[in-house]
């Protein structure tokens, strides 16, 4: 057995009640006391989730945004210094090879590119990138995700949190925007970003690993006279699952592409070419074949991952590919992907372990915060 | 309830005989197992009537992260359940072992619980598995 990779802050959640697992090769706190408490920590004060396992990448040199152009569905070249996009990396075929934030930024060494990626494809996606790196592009690509600690600030209070701590403040931040500055009593350089996985407003911060540690500690101590809590992966779960965020593995994967996963918003065709575009414009001549589409079930019994969606008549027309009792909503959620004739119906049945159980197909997300963030 | 005088299956059920007649088996989970499920949203409870044997399913537990079949740790008949469990599901996170107990079999004629685990056996089995 291999052993796992621990994250700078794996003392302090072994410490504090944090029940580690194996995610993706790393040793992560699946939740602390309750993922309930935790998830709703998020959503009405702040939650502080150790998120250093994902993949970091960062890029530099004069041809990156041209080489990331030519991989990334969404347009690299025209973003401005700051700015932070959401896209894929699709495969020939037009399925998804991960889904990835880009951001351009710049410190002292000038300016560069850093790439987000799941924690499960890193080494696949790195590998990817060497791969289609052309000889004469000239940029050097480096894997910082060992050196560098991730911390995700979420909830309606993070931001009055990062204002205290951060330089710039985050409040300055657009939403998907990014800077390098300063964290902490300290100083310590930081990448912060107005990003975040849960729905709610806040921040994501990367410090090198010899400050990770105080970093953390420092938002707690800040942090706890507006009712922050650490948060595990559990929470982390649902509550990107409340909000509608696709998971790789789940809503995504090789084999799946971004429209089916209702990611339209996320592809850039107009006068451009990049790995899968042809077999994306092609899909959306012809249509897909199948749809993301979001459940809502009464009762406290929820679909899971696999089981199958029905019809009003009973026929079988997709599966759950994630489901869980929300705790914001009080009821069972799920996603699935259903056959696109059936996926603009309402009424569908989901069989829960033989049980065939009322399903009503809602818009996503299921979640969404209030117009104040 | 003092868990080290609760009897154990593999599967993290406790039992504990109701001293009234020597029949009557209480039947909960481990609070080992409780927090390996997380939060519990819900029970679906045995059937009254329902008569089991050893290691049969005849419930489930979810909860927020998972789901989890309960299994009879005794042969018998379902005699009695924790309805405050439909509403109050929590109360297994809170108190597994006294307010979070689940059925209660009587005793199938000739049927033990010698084949259960005891405190001690049931704790190395928790902590090969954490």
């Amino acid at each position: 057995m291999t052993e796992l990779a621990r994250t700078p802050l794996y003392e302090w959640h072994t410490e504090n009640r944090g029940r580690m697992v194996d995610f993706a090769g790393w040793a992560m706190p699946v939740q602390y006391e309750s993922i309930v408490i935790e998830h709703n920590a998020t959503r009405n004060e702040v939650g502080l989730f150790d998120i250093s396992h994902m993949g970091r990448f960062r890029f530099e040199g004069p041809d990156v945004a041209s080489f990331l152009d030519r991989l990334l569905t969404r347009a690299i070249l025209p973003m401005k210094p700051g700015a932070i996009r959401y896209g894929l990396a699709a495969n020939e075929e037009g399925g998804v090879r991960d889904d990835v934030l880009a951001y351009r930024l710049s410190d002292e060494n000038g300016e560069f590119f850093l790439l987000v990626v799941n924690a499960g494809n890193r080494e696949k996606i790195f590998a990817w990138i060497e791969e289609q790196k052309q000889q004469d592009e000239q940029f050097t690509l480096t894997d910082m995700t060992s050196d560098s600690t991730m911390i995700a600030v979420q909830g309606p209070r993070a931001v009055e949190l990062g204002d205290q701590l951060c330089e710039p403040k985050v409040s300055s931040l657009g939403y998907y925007q990014g800077v390098c500055g300063a964290f902490g009593s300290t100083k310590q350089a930081a990448m912060i970003s107005r990003t975040g996985y849960t729905g709610e407003d806040g921040f994501e911060l990367i410090v090198d690993n010899r400050d990770g540690l105080a970093a953390w500690l420092e938002l707690f101590n800040a942090g706890e006279p507006l009712g922050a809590r650490a948060v595990g992966l559990g929470a982390r779960d649902t509550l990107r699952l409340e909000a509608a965020m696709p998971l790789y593995g789940h809503e995504l994967g090789e084999d799946i592409s971004p429209l089916e996963a209702g990611l339209r918003f996320a592809i850039q065709l107009k006068e451009r070419e990049f790995v899968g575009s042809t077999a994306i414009r092609s899909e959306l001549e012809l249509g897909v074949s199948r749809k993301r589409i979001g459940l809502t079930l009464d009762g406290r019994r929820a679909p899971r991952e696999g089981y199958l969606v029905l019809n009003e008549s009973g026929a079988e027309v997709g599966v759950v590919t994630s489901g869980t009792f929300s705790p914001t909503l009080g009821h069972p959620v799920a996603m699935a992907y259903v056959d696109a004739e059936a996926a603009g119906q309402t009424d569908f049945q989901v069989d829960i372990r033989g049980r065939l159980t009322p399903a009503k197909a809602v818009k996503l997300p299921f979640y969404s915060r209030g117009e104040t963030g | 309830m003092n868990q080290n005088e609760l009897l154990y299956a593999e599967s993290h059920e406790w039992s504990r005989l109701e001293e009234s007649d020597g029949k009557i088996v209480v039947i909960g989970i481990s609070a080992f197992a409780v927090e390996q499920l997380t939060d519990i949203v819900f029970v679906e409870l045995p059937e009254v009537g329902k008569v089991v044997g050893v290691g049969e399913e005849f419930g489930e537990v979810e909860s927020v992260k998972a789901v989890s079949s309960l299994y009879s740790p005794v042969a018998g008949e379902v005699v009695e359940v924790n309805s405050n469990l439909a509403d109050q599901p929590e109360a297994l996170n809170d108190d597994p072992y006294d307010a979070g107990w689940i059925a209660k079999v009587r005793l199938a004629d000739g049927a033990t619980l010698d084949h259960l685990m005891d405190a001690d056996a049931y704790q190395k089995q928790c902590a090969d598995e954490a």
